[in-house]
């Protein structure tokens, strides 16, 4: 059984119906990136699978276990980990500061001391930033925070939304090197990118989601290679 | 470094001894001082303002816990304080009735009045605890404008309640013949509630305060208070990293509200003021929201700075007495054009002077 598991899943926000029967699975041990544009709905299923939404149907399991309705909260506990879109530092505490957040769930002093090291270790510029507020970090600073500080929650799986969102070329490289290293290290990753170029390079399983619905799922390199992708994401050439 | 952070974690005696036992030992012997050489020397009108001072220190300190540290709005922190002045008062005025016969400051420092003086002040704080819970359980799923209707409602209902009570009864054969409840809702009604001994002194204000200093310290170096802090900071991604928003919102509220309730037992038991439905409305909570303001939202050094200077000014001001409001409403506007973050903004006032390592526009490079 794949590590997460979406079944059916419907969203409603008020009377507008966001998410239409999407149905998905990410295996344990892989990249799986959630392509489309604008509006089709990827943050939305981020935000459902991590709890800040609540579908109006489906279901979705985590490690076997149903977590469609239950609050963000308890979901961290279980190892399931969200960079939120806009990246979502606390502007005014410091970049230490926003990584003991990201810790806020665990009790293993030790663990979490070595944790820092290893997020220390794939972000040097984190560490010569540590004592300063994380909203005077650069846009792709702050993106390495977020994915830092989630990374401390030692997540089994970890949510990205859009990492690349309003990056320097130059940068969105070094991010998408990284979160393959961290894939390499173990960790399972659900990506949302808007960037499909990108995504597919990194990701093992591809999903493409349109005002909705998931209208192609094959393995990354299958889906760069075709001609529909091709035209509607990655300037058709 | 690591194993600096490693024992934060895990306090130690040695840790709780300098960061909580040794700095409240340092205000007990401030109170100490204060209350055995200042009072005497500058005698009862400037008595009356320390207290007035640290009752208004206590009220902006722990307001800025909710509307600083955790960045709600609530505009109803006078409610609270009337809560724990009236059922702390209750507490001393009925009992020592029933154990001294008369309502008369009982016994020296630390005598029998006294003790019944500290437990009205802390049965108030947790009555009013508990009406922060009330308040907030329901309402902190509301956001901005909405909680700060939600608070100012609760204290208007509180206040229409408080002028219901009947008068307060003064008579010794009837308050022996008296039920509890008879007792506990004969709080002098609109007229206020008179006669409540006297026991307020420089030094319980400033021991009370010792304590809410190192509450609201410690909490802002915690891994609690950050979370509190990272509500304020962005509530969604507070979600994210597992924290319960909701309640942590709720313990925000409760714990404000417990020394509101202390500050208001203060207050009942003060020289010179008389426990008063109206004294304790509206007009009071936006005086104590003004000082948090002023202050900067979230520091605890700005909330004490503006709590002190807005008792002091209006004290030396009487003889401007009409114009008192529109000084206090101007000096906001001039405020909000030209430091909108409030005197500290979100620091303490130490930190004013220590850039932050790294803050030079060198470091402040582009994406």
């Amino acid at each position: 059984m794949a590590l997460l598991e979406i079944c059916d899943l419907d969203v409603h926000y008020g009377a507008i119906h966001a998410l239409k029967g999407v149905t998905l699975s990410v295996e344990a041990g892989q990249i799986v990136t959630l392509i489309g544009g604008n509006g089709a709905g990827k943050t939305t299923t981020l935000r459902a699978i991590s709890g800040l939404l609540t579908p109006s149907a489906g279901q979705i399991t985590f490690d076997g276990k149903r977590i469609d309705g239950r609050p963000p909260h308890e979901l961290v506990r279980l190892g399931l980990a969200h960079a939120p879109e806009g990246r979502g530092v606390f502007a005014n505490l410091t970049v230490d500061e926003n990584l003991d957040l990201g810790a806020y769930t665990r009790k293993d002093a030790a663990g979490v001391a070595a944790d820092r090291d290893k997020v220390l270790r794939l972000f040097p510029r984190l560490r010569e930033r540590l004592l300063q507020p994380a909203g005077t970090l650069s846009g792709g600073e702050q993106q390495m925070l977020a994915i830092g500080r989630a990374l401390l929650a030692r997540p089994r799986l970890l949510l990205l939304d859009e990492p690349s969102l309003g990056l320097a070329p130059q940068v969105v490289r070094t991010i998408f090197d990284i979160i393959r290293e961290i894939n390499a290290a173990g960790t399972t990753i659900l990506l949302v990118e808007q960037n499909a170029h990108m995504a597919l390079r990194v990701a093992h399983m591809g999903y493409v989601l349109e005002v909705g619905r998931i209208v192609m799922a094959d393995r990354a390199s299958v889906l760069a290679a075709s001609d529909d992708v091709r035209k509607a994401y990655l300037g058709g050439h | 470094m690591l194993g600096a952070r490693a024992a934060a974690l895990r306090p130690g005696y040695g840790f709780v001894l300098s960061r909580a036992v040794g700095p409240f030992g340092a205000f007990l012997a401030l109170a100490f001082v204060m209350q055995l050489v200042v009072v005497p020397w500058a005698g009862p009108f400037y008595e009356k303002l320390l207290m007035d001072i640290g009752i208004n220190c206590l009220l902006a300190v722990s307001l800025n816990l909710v509307n600083g540290f955790t960045g709600q709005f609530s505009i109803g922190h006078a409610g609270f304080m009337a809560v724990g002045g009236y059922v702390a008062g209750a507490v001393t005025y009925y009992g020592s009735f029933v154990l001294w016969g008369s309502p008369a400051v009982h016994g020296g420092f630390l005598g029998g009045g006294d003790l019944l003086f500290l437990a009205g002040c802390l049965v108030g704080g947790l009555f009013s605890a508990g009406a922060g819970y009330l308040v907030g359980l329901p309402s902190l799923r509301l956001r901005g404008d909405y909680l700060a209707i939600v608070t100012l409602g609760f204290g208007e209902i509180l206040r229409v309640l408080l002028q219901q009570t009947n008068d307060v009864i003064f008579v010794p054969a009837q308050i022996e013949a008296a039920t509890p409840w008879q007792m506990a809702t004969a709080l002098g009604g609109a007229l206020g509630f008179s006669g409540i001994p006297f026991y307020t002194t420089v030094f319980w204000v400033f021991v009370m305060l010792g304590l809410l200093l190192i509450v609201a310290f410690r909490l802002k170096e915690s891994s609690e208070g950050r979370a509190f802090l990272s509500i304020r900071e962005n509530e969604i991604a507070a979600e994210a990293m597992g924290i319960d928003t909701t309640r942590y919102k709720v313990r925000a509220f409760v714990l404000a509200a417990f020394f509101a309730g202390i500050a208001g037992a203060l207050f009942a038991h003060e020289t010179g003021t008389t426990l008063n439905p109206r004294e304790l409305g509206f007009q009071k909570s936006f005086d104590i929201v003004i000082m948090v303001v002023l202050g900067g939202m979230g520091s605890i050094s700005g909330a004490l700075v503006a709590a002190v200077l807005l008792t002091v000014l209006p004290e030396f001001l009487r003889e401007f007495a009409d114009w008192r409001l529109v000084i206090y409403a101007l000096s906001l506007i001039i405020m909000m054009r030209f430091r909108p973050q409030g005197l500290f903004g979100i620091r303490e006032i130490w930190e004013l002077w220590r850039k932050p390592p790294g803050a030079s526009p060198a470091g402040r490079g582009a994406s």
